[in-house]
């Protein structure tokens, strides 16, 4: 299986929701509906601050509880790959693959009613492209590519920077790192 | 200190702020579920156990309001769908990994069980019924089937009624990414809930004493194991990972506190077991059909809360910069 | 929301249509770019730095705008603005058609009317104008590229009026302060260096926050190379959040901090002694103008101890002349904005950081004949002489002086044109005056394509179609390499709004100036240009951007001599001519006032998500930003009991009241002020979504503190309190 992942600079994203922006008109997304969202984090107490940005999406986890939980098939992953995708075609809309998602990653597309979500934007990376987001992202603090491909830039990123992933404890073996 | 915003928007309709995917109908659809699965369970029982005489409404008339109480449940399920022209895809795969296809390949198994389970009973429990069952030749071979294959018929009953019963709880359990639905004790409850609504409709329908009399010992039985089970919940949740905790205050001094004690724990559960518990001493006899109502909306109640908890616990609580009620100006 | 639901039902009771899907398995939605794909180049214009990219249509519907790769403005990224460009051609609030104001039952009002009696309306205004006042009483403000159309056109009648608000509203003094260091200003886009600096340092500049993009790119650019930088900001910016040095400096005191570092670098000796000796001049008077300004002297003013000044000073000095002080972009704060960036400008000329690499690098841009057109005829007056007598170190037209001279019966101009700017909301406390000014003038045109608040002073409203929808002349800024980029129309124009060339040639054909405009197209116009350097308007739909090669160096070589276009030749560290002119000829600090009990600084700033109060209404933006919101410190909210979330109204120093507006509840803000993004508050009920969203900045900047050189509205004196209001919504 190809494990493909997002590893997101936080220590350069500068909140600007360009990959927000990106996302939505790429995949002609309807008004109000969003696929991925930009999380400011700031700790300490006036002036000892830090913040951290951090565009969040589906993590295509590796072990993706929405998949397992979809009783149609609906939720599936593409080719051999681990980026999780919805078949419109299968969804009946029970909504069971939403409950799973412990990021509240999907949403009901409006207003067909199936299932939508990030979907790494595999049309772009079929064709060898980057996703919408990571190209427009103006500070190139998003990389994608393939995790266990060691010369892959996102493997030697994580090679190099200490990281983290959203809410390890649930087991969901989450593929978007952030670096801190 | 820690502040943590989303800085564009994030409001996608039934996700945020916290998950409401699931409104009433899926709550009637686990409470109906679980019903069917309590009365196929009792009334197998009174088969497999030969006591048809003795309990004369649980092995005549009970049996019937599987399927109705069946049908009704998957009507709901079905109004849940948000895609429903698809609702046909539950049946062009199984999923093992996933509950709900269990499930719904389940349900089309209880199905015609449950329908012969009512069959056979027919002819005796609702006469008008069974005669205009048998004028078509059809209805008639199945009646006579139902009742030839009486004992195998029960049998698959109940075990097919324990794994509804289970079911309708698993299905919440199964979700990890859910701390409040995320424990063991979900199941089993939502099996003694379901039965103790299956008993609560005995209480209502029967005009036998002496089944009154067992089934109202049967539900405070129930009653008692179902609060014993609640409890456990909450201490097994309160005893948790960080996030259950967190579930768990909700029920305690947080939003659900009034929903959870008063409108739940209190006349849906307390009163109905103080009621029969009187009842069985001999008092009150006239209100009777006051306890089973309300343990039958106990049995809802414990559903519609569950849901409900269940997707306000969650791992992610960002909230808005901004007005996110202002994107309705979009949609 | 009634629509919403209906089609909820109809997509129910439609499941007989929707049968055969149903029956076959029903085809998932297609994925994009699946269609036939169209592409057509265009240059950004939702905001000034312009870049260049492409736009995508999909099966005939408009999908996406992406940035170009050769573009030297955005590096081939469009910002989060650009690419949510869409919107604007979207948006259904946008003005259609020509309105006019008429009398209608002795209530004025817009009438919609056709282009021909628009027109004629004008071009008989302008021909009264000239024949009561003269030729030279017509005056442009404009705000993007197409301006310059309606500019030709005033000059062919005889016209020179110009302002931009970008000039007194926000850079004018840093262009005025660095050309009298430099004899220079810093141009648009900025000639900073950061990709290659080692060392930057911020005077609440907020990077990222505002969105310049190229300039953004240099400076992520430069933290990915660890580069240290420095941000002086009374608020815990984003750039602060990705700084080694971050200075939370009492507002106003900026002047104390820069002072105190030159005296450091001067003192310690650190500042770049071989570069000042060959091109400055002044340095014995400066160094001993800065004695007094001790970092200790400082730590009293700014709030900065003086140990931390000494570092960061150290800090720069070890990385000049790779260490730019930036010089920020909108600087109209405190009416000393002339000198500050004068001291920044000095401070930079200390690290030797002018011409160097790291620091400023010389811009370069294309040798591009303008296409041959007549002479216009010189104006009978200088109008700089009589409406900005005040200001003789002004170099260009400052937009509330001309205000000013467009009031009364004897006021200098008659007649305005207002190009792509919402005055009321960019000019401080301008709404009284332009009240007047409309009542006085014979002719108010405002060119917009979005019913901003302006509109509603006109006599004549002429709406644009948007720059996705015309074809817009060439750019051809300076930049690291001389570069073109061409802006074509990617979809026809929506309604019947219509490319500024369009309407400046036709009102000049009105008034026989035609010879100005010798074409029946802009794209002839392009054309020719473009065939004069070696390409052609068919290689440039291509292409979309070509870059040249340099033919100067970038940075002055290692002992090069250098003429600067200053008076003396030389970098002035002080300055005869302020001097000759009564002004400080070095920068002198002035003690900002301070907030009375209960009041806060109001600072403001920019979001990335918005170019001023020009985009809140485009949908896809709005969708990411739909109000701003007060920044307040734990501290003062925990005073007046307010939670993020709340509601309140700002109420400023003069007891002016502000829309409601969201609190956040935030550590990363002094508790000694507020900060709300600029641009919200809008009251015009036609932008449906921006109206009555967030606060208005603008508004309540009644003290407005004037530039004496420059002329330039300084906006950082005003103080607010805040009132709670119960949210109704
Ligand atoms: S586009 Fe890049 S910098 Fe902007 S919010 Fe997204 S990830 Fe951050
Ligand atoms: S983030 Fe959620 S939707 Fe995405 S793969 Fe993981 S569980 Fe599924
Ligand atoms: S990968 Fe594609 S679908 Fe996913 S958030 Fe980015 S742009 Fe959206």
């Amino acid at each position: 299986m190809i494990r493909y992942g997002m590893v997101i600079d936080t220590q350069l994203c500068i909140g600007c929701g360009d990959c927000v922006v990106a996302c939505k008109t790429e995949n002609k997304l309807p008004a109000g509906l969003n696929r991925d969202w930009v999380v400011e984090a700031t700790r300490g107490r006036y002036p000892d601050l830090t913040t951290e940005f951090r565009s969040e999406r589906c993590n295509h986890c590796s072990h993706a509880t929405c998949v397992h939980t979809c009783p149609t098939g609906a939720s599936h992953l593409w080719k051999d790959t681990n980026i999780v995708l919805v078949d419109a075609a299968k969804c009946t809309g029970c909504k069971a693959c939403i409950a799973a998602c412990p990021y509240d990653a999907r949403l009901i597309m409006t207003p067909d009613g199936y299932i939508d979500k990030c979907t790494f934007c595999h049309h772009r990376v079929e064709k060898g492209e980057d996703p919408a987001c990571v190209s427009s992202c103006p500070t190139h603090c998003m990389h994608f590519g393939i995790l266990d491909e060691p010369s892959s830039a996102v493997s030697r990123l994580l090679a190099s920077r200490q990281q983290k992933v959203l809410l390890d404890e649930t087991g969901n073996q989450p593929n978007v790192y952030y670096l801190i | 200190m820690l502040e943590e915003l989303l800085v564009t928007v994030r409001s996608n309709p039934k996700i945020d702020p916290s998950l409401g995917v699931w409104s009433w109908e899926i709550p009637v659809y686990l409470f109906m579920g679980g019903m069917t699965a309590g009365i196929m369970l009792f009334a197998s029982l009174m088969v497999l156990l030969a006591r048809e005489e003795e309990f004369p409404f649980v092995a005549r008339k009970l049996p019937l309001w599987a399927p109705i109480a069946l049908s009704v449940g998957m009507l709901f399920l079905f109004l849940d769908l948000s895609h429903k022209l698809y609702v046909w895809r539950f049946y062009t795969s199984f999923q093992p990994s996933s509950p709900m296809s269990w499930g719904s390949w389940i349900l089309i198994l209880v199905y015609p069980v449950s329908i012969l389970l009512a069959a056979c009973t027919l002819r005796q429990g609702y006469p008008w019924l069974g005669r205009l069952v048998d004028r078509f030749a059809i209805g008639t071979a199945i009646l006579d089937f139902s009742c030839r294959h009486r004992a195998v018929v029960a049998q698959w009953g109940l075990v097919l009624a324990v794994f509804l019963g289970f079911y309708t709880g698993i299905l919440l359990s199964a979700f990890s990414a859910r701390p409040f639905w995320n424990t063991g004790f979900l199941a089993p409850l939502f099996l003694v809930s379901g039965m103790s609504a299956a008993a609560a409709l005995v209480l209502l329908g029967t005009r036998n004493e002496h089944e009154r009399h067992t089934f109202t010992r049967i539900d405070i039985v129930l009653i008692t194991v179902k609060l014993a089970l609640i409890a456990l919940l909450l201490v097994n949740l309160a005893t948790g990972s960080g996030v259950q905790i967190e579930a768990s205050q909700m029920v305690f001094g947080g939003e659900f506190a009034i929903p959870f004690w008063v409108f739940f724990i209190i006349p849906g559960v307390m009163l109905p077991l103080i009621l029969e518990y009187w009842e069985l001493k001999g008092r009150r006899r006239a209100w009777m059909f006051i306890s089973p109502v309300l343990a039958l909306y106990g049995g809802y109640m414990l559903r519609h809360l569950t849901v409900d908890l269940g997707q306000t616990s969650s791992y992610l609580n960002y909230v808005n910069a901004f007005d996110p009620a202002l994107l309705d100006l979009l949609r | 929301m009634k629509r919403r639901e209906f089609l909820k039902l109809s997509a129910i009771l439609g499941a007989g249509t929707a049968a055969p899907g149903f029956l076959t398995g029903c085809s998932p939605p297609p994925l994009p770019g699946a269609g036939a794909v169209e592409t057509s180049p265009t240059v950004c214009n939702i905001c000034f730095w312009r870049c260049a990219g492409t736009v995508y249509q999909e099966n005939g519907e408009p999908w996406k705008v992406v940035g170009n790769p050769e573009d030297l403005h955005s590096m081939g990224r469009l910002c989060t603005r650009g690419t949510g460009g869409l919107g604007s051609y979207r948006d259904p609030d946008r003005l259609r058609q020509p309105m006019l104001r008429v009398e209608q039952n002795g209530r004025q009002t817009f009438q919609p009317v056709s282009w021909d009696e628009a027109l004629d309306f004008i071009a008989e205004r302008m021909r009264g104008i000239a024949e009561q006042h003269g030729e030279d009483r017509l005056c442009l403000f404009s705000h993007g590229v197409g301006g310059s159309h309606f500019r030709k056109l005033m000059s062919g009648f005889g016209s020179r009026g110009y302002a931009q608000p970008s000039f007194a509203q926000c850079r004018g003094p840093r262009d005025v302060g660095f050309a009298l260091t430099f004899g220079e200003g810093v141009g648009s886009p900025d000639r900073t260096d950061m990709e290659h600096s080692r060392c930057i340092v911020l005077i609440g500049s907020h990077l990222g926050e505002n969105l310049h993009n190229g300039q953004v790119q240099t400076w992520i650019q430069a933290l990915e190379k660890q580069a240290t930088v420095i941000t002086v900001d009374p608020r815990f910016s984003v750039a602060a959040g990705k700084s080694k040095h971050w200075l939370p400096i009492r507002p106003g005191t900026d002047m104390a901090l820069l002072l105190a570092w030159m005296h450091v670098l001067i003192n310690e000796g650190l500042y770049d002694a071989d570069y000042i000796a060959r091109y400055a001049t002044g340095f014995e008077q400066l160094a001993a103008h800065v004695q007094p300004f001790s970092p200790e002297w400082a730590f009293l003013e700014t709030g900065i101890s003086a140990a931390k000044i000494r570092e960061t000073a150290r800090e720069m000095a070890h990385h000049a002349p790779a260490s730019l002080v930036h010089p920020g972009r909108h600087v109209t704060w405190y009416g000393d904005d002339t000198q500050r960036s004068r001291a920044i400008a000095i401070l930079n000329a200390l690290l030797g950081s002018w011409g160097r690499k790291g620091g400023f690098y010389i811009q370069e841009k294309v040798d591009l004949p303008d296409y041959p057109t007549p002479e216009p005829p010189k104006p009978q007056s200088d109008w700089l002489a009589v409406v900005q007598k005040d200001f003789p170190l002004a170099p260009s037209g400052i937009t509330n002086a001309i205000i000013d001279a467009s009031i009364g019966p004897d006021a200098f101009f008659k007649g305005w044109f207002v190009y792509g700017t919402n005055l009321p909301y960019t000019i401080p406390d301008s709404a009284r005056n332009l009240e007047a000014a409309a009542q006085s003038l014979d002719l108010f045109v405002v060119i917009d394509t979005m019913p901003a608040e302006i509109t509603g002073y006109a006599d004549v409203v002429l709406p644009e179609c948007t720059y996705l929808e015309r074809i817009d002349p060439i750019r051809n800024s300076p930049e690291r390499n001389p570069s073109l980029a061409v802006s074509l129309p990617a979809f026809e124009p929506r309604h019947e709004t219509k490319p500024a060339w369009w309407m400046a040639k036709q009102l000049a054909e009105r008034l026989d100036l035609g010879r100005y405009f010798p074409y029946d197209d802009y794209a002839e116009v392009v054309d020719w240009q473009l065939q004069q350097v070696g390409s052609s308007l068919e290689e440039m739909q291509r292409l979309g951007v070509k870059n040249f090669p340099r033919t100067t160096p970038m940075y002055f070589t290692p002992g090069q001599s250098v003429e600067f276009f200053t008076e003396s030749g030389k970098i002035e560290l002080h300055s005869a001519m302020l001097a000759r002119f009564g002004q400080d000829p070095m920068p002198v600090y002035t003690p900002p006032e301070r907030p009375e009990p209960g009041y806060f600084h109001l600072n403001y700033g920019r979001a990335p998500a918005h170019t001023f109060g020009r985009t809140i209404n485009n949908p896809q933006l709005f969708e990411l930003m739909p109000e701003n919101a007060v920044w307040v410190n734990p501290l003062v909210a925990t005073e007046l009991a307010l939670n993020s979330g709340d509601y309140v109204r700002l109420k400023n120093q003069d007891g002016v009241v502000s829309n409601r507006v969201r609190v956040r509840v935030t550590e990363r803000i002094r508790p000694d002020s507020v900060y709300i993004v600029h641009g919200f508050g809008h009251t015009d009920a036609r932008q449906r979504l921006a109206a009555g969203r967030g606060a208005d900045d603008n508004g309540l900047m009644t003290r407005i503190l004037v530039d004496p050189i420059m002329g330039g509205t300084g906006m950082r004196g005003n103080f607010v309190t805040l009132v709670p209001e119960e949210y109704t919504a």
